[in-house]
């Protein structure tokens, strides 16, 4: 069971164990294909898409689920999920998850999108969508930045962040205020459910699964829900993978705040 | 069938529900306004459902997400609103997902956006151009059914005049939308191992390796486009081209003008002959030279500024000289009332170019 | 000796050498490499007794490096 590594006395974690044991925790969860991807190191996207797949199998969507990708770095597992994908373009993915559900009610209907997708280029769609109750989940990735052109300001960018076309800063006078997504949409009487969360640690992993599975449900009694994710992005921050979940705190989270912003079932 | 009188926007919207259409998204633009009128009214009669999109980006959004499900869509608009669905347009055909597409165009001015250039990448789709509402119904189900057929976005074309003028037309009975294709969404595939995609950017999920392979979907998408091309027949009228010296071409509304300009001047005895393209892609190349053949001239007469006239140019590949007799013709509105279509009008402009 | 609940299987390939799991083991029984790397050049960790199999490094690593076992008898590991 012990080998020696680097002078340390550490457990064999090649092999799974020789005596009695139970599998808690595979891999990779059920409906994510293959675990290999090119986003970056400590990069929080594929921990809320495996939040939000592992979400979608223990209510028993799997075979109702459709989810519609937006463009960005997650847009790497359009093509790895065991669900029906219909990929969308920049910004546009409220507008076909509202026609895949109004022609097919009896599904569900989840969309994955990047802060930049969705608060930039498609800010129109979700707002629309929220606002006439579509009976579909909007989840945003969070990360305030265009990860995949190289990390520049989005509408969520915070104040004093550091991007590839803020690199002083971003600053109010020169490049405006922050939209808070969440806190705008639950102003919308037919946004039934809106919340925030985060992935840099595994306390907040839980609630992020726990706010999906009740966006989800909402989804299911006929409510528009939307989950609004924050996520680590080392490489779009300029810093490093370990101070990562710390700058999401003190930064992201301290301007876009975790949540939950409105529950209309619940009051 | 039914003979009604009606005009051409409720015409349009009848033949898409008969032709089993059930979802429709729009936005109102004039001369388009009132096909999203007409939709509104007659889905939720059939089960069907229509949506008013908070804009043109969203309405072919909308039409797009239902169409993945395999629901038989359609969406509209003028020139201007289809200018913003361009992107969409561009990628559906890439994601082989297919939708009907409405212009109810103001003039013709739009002909390149319908046929090549209104998107970016390289994409073609079929373009049809029926001359009145008549046509326009007895289009439209094959349209649909081209649509399916090679899992395009098809493009009817109309204008003012068809969207305004009452006509006499037979309005088909209606039928059940087919089944969805296989490719189509559900979700019932999730947790197969095999659960489906529908995206612009490749059609298969890899296991072998992460990411898409951009390079060999784009091939597979150009190849679909070639053979389409290829599948589909031209459609095309024409009058008096077997011994015509020149040969007068049109589309669309104008199109019935030229050819009444073109009997009168038979009448009188001059060798002109008529052809209207009504696939406007894939354009009747081989019909064109035909009807060229013994011509010294090929006029050719649109409400723009010569946009038909390259594709002429382009199918005689310079075997007989092209003139263009056409021009922007408008009345103050700007939505394509032409003051030139006038039979007498359009004589004169063609006599111009007769030998003498 | 330390009580032992649980045990990972790593997978050392997979790993990007991020160290989010690290800080999430709520043990901290999780240490990366210093001279080791895989073979695209990442660290990666390596398990000192202690694990209580509770997933967390499951659940934060954004690579799925992590299979999580519970022991049905706890095990006191040298």
């Amino acid at each position: 069971m012990m080998i020696e590594r680097e002078g340390l006395q550490v457990i064999d974690t090649a092999t799974p164990p020789d005596v009695p044991a139970r599998l808690v925790d595979d891999f990779t969860p059920e409906l994510i294909d293959v675990g290999t991807h090119g986003l970056c190191p400590g990069c929080g996207e594929p921990i809320a898409v495996r939040a939000l797949v592992e979400a979608i199998a223990e209510l028993g969507l799997t075979q109702k689920a459709i989810a519609v990708f937006g463009i960005g770095c997650y847009t790497a597992f359009s093509n790895n999920l065991d669900v029906e994908v219909l990929q969308a373009l920049h910004g546009r993915a409220p507008s076909l998850a509202t026609g895949v559900k109004r022609a097919r009610p009896g599904t569900f209907v989840v969309t994955v999108q990047g802060d930049g997708d969705m608060v930039n280029e498609g800010l129109q769609e979700v707002l629309h969508t929220a606002a006439r109750g579509e009976a579909v989940t909007c989840v945003m990735l969070n990360n305030g930045v265009f990860g995949e052109t190289g990390g520049h300001l989005t509408a969520t960018t915070v104040l004093g962040q550091r991007t590839k076309n803020t690199l002083e800063g971003r600053n109010a006078h020169d490049h405006g205020y922050p939209i808070l997504l969440a806190d705008v949409i639950a102003t919308l009487e037919g946004a039934s459910f809106v919340a925030r969360c985060a992935v840099n640690d595994a306390g907040n992993v839980a609630r992020t699964k726990r706010h999906l599975t009740r966006a989800f449900e909402v989804q299911m009694a006929g409510g528009f829900s939307f989950v609004e994710i924050l996520t680590m992005c080392p490489t779009g921050w300029f810093i490093d993978t370990l101070d990562a979940p710390d700058y999401l705190s003190g930064n992201l989270a301290a301007v876009h705040a975790p949540g939950v912003v409105k529950d209309a079932a619940r009051g | 069938m039914t003979r009604r009188l009606l005009e051409g926007s409720e015409a349009v919207a009848e033949a898409m529900v008969a032709a089993g259409c059930r979802f429709f998204a729009g936005y109102p633009m004039t001369p388009f306004t009132e096909v999203l009128e007409h939709m509104a009214r007659l889905l939720p009669e059939y089960g069907g459902t229509c949506i008013n999109a908070e804009s043109e980006l969203e309405a072919v959004g909308m039409a797009w997400g239902a169409a993945a499900t395999g629901t038989r869509s359609a969406t509209g608009s003028t020139g201007q609103g289809l200018s913003l669905m361009q992107e969409s347009l561009s990628e559906l055909v890439s994601a082989h997902v297919p939708l009907l597409v409405l212009n109810m165009a103001r003039a013709q001015g739009d002909y390149f956006q319908a046929t090549r250039g209104g998107g970016h990448g390289d994409y073609r789709m079929p373009v049809l151009a029926p001359k009145d509402a008549a046509e326009a119904v007895d289009l439209m189900r094959p349209a649909f059914e081209l649509a399916d057929r090679w899992r395009t976005p098809v493009l009817m074309f109309g204008d003012y005049y068809l969207a305004h003028t009452a006509q006499s037309v037979d309005v088909p009975d209606v039928v059940d939308p087919p089944p969805p294709g296989d490719w189509a969404l559900d979700g019932s595939t999730g947790g197969s191992g095999h659960a489906k995609l529908l995206s612009p950017l490749g059609d298969h999920k890899r296991r072998d390796d992460v990411g898409y392979d951009l390079q060999e979907h784009y091939r597979r998408v150009a190849r679909g486009v070639q053979e389409m091309t290829e599948g589909i027949e031209p459609m095309w009228e024409e009058l008096g081209t077997e011994d015509a010296e020149v040969v007068v071409m049109a589309w669309g509304t104008p199109g019935r003008y030229v050819r009444a300009a073109v009997r009168e001047l038979r009448e009188r005895g001059r060798k002109v002959g008529f052809l209207r393209p009504v696939t406007l892609y894939p354009f009747p190349d081989a019909a064109v030279q035909q009807a060229a053949k013994n011509a010294r001239l090929v006029a050719v007469y649109e409400n723009n500024q010569g946009q038909m006239t390259d594709d002429v140019r382009l199918a005689l590949e310079g075997r007989v000289p092209v003139r263009f007799i056409g021009g922007l013709s408008l009345d103050h509105s700007g939505f394509g009332i032409a003051p030139d279509l006038e039979v007498a009008t359009l004589v004169q402009r063609i006599e111009e170019v007769l030998p003498a | 000796m330390t009580l032992t609940r649980g045990t990972v299987v790593i997978d050392e390939e997979a790993c990007k050498g991020c160290d989010l799991c690290v800080d999430a083991c709520p043990p901290r029984v999780l240490v990366m490499t210093k001279e080791h790397v895989n073979s695209k050049g990442y660290r990666y960790p390596m398990l000192l007794p202690g694990c209580t199999g509770c997933r967390a490094c499951a659940q934060i690593c954004p690579d799925f490096v992590f299979q999580v076992y519970k022991y049905e008898t706890p095990q006191e590991v040298a």
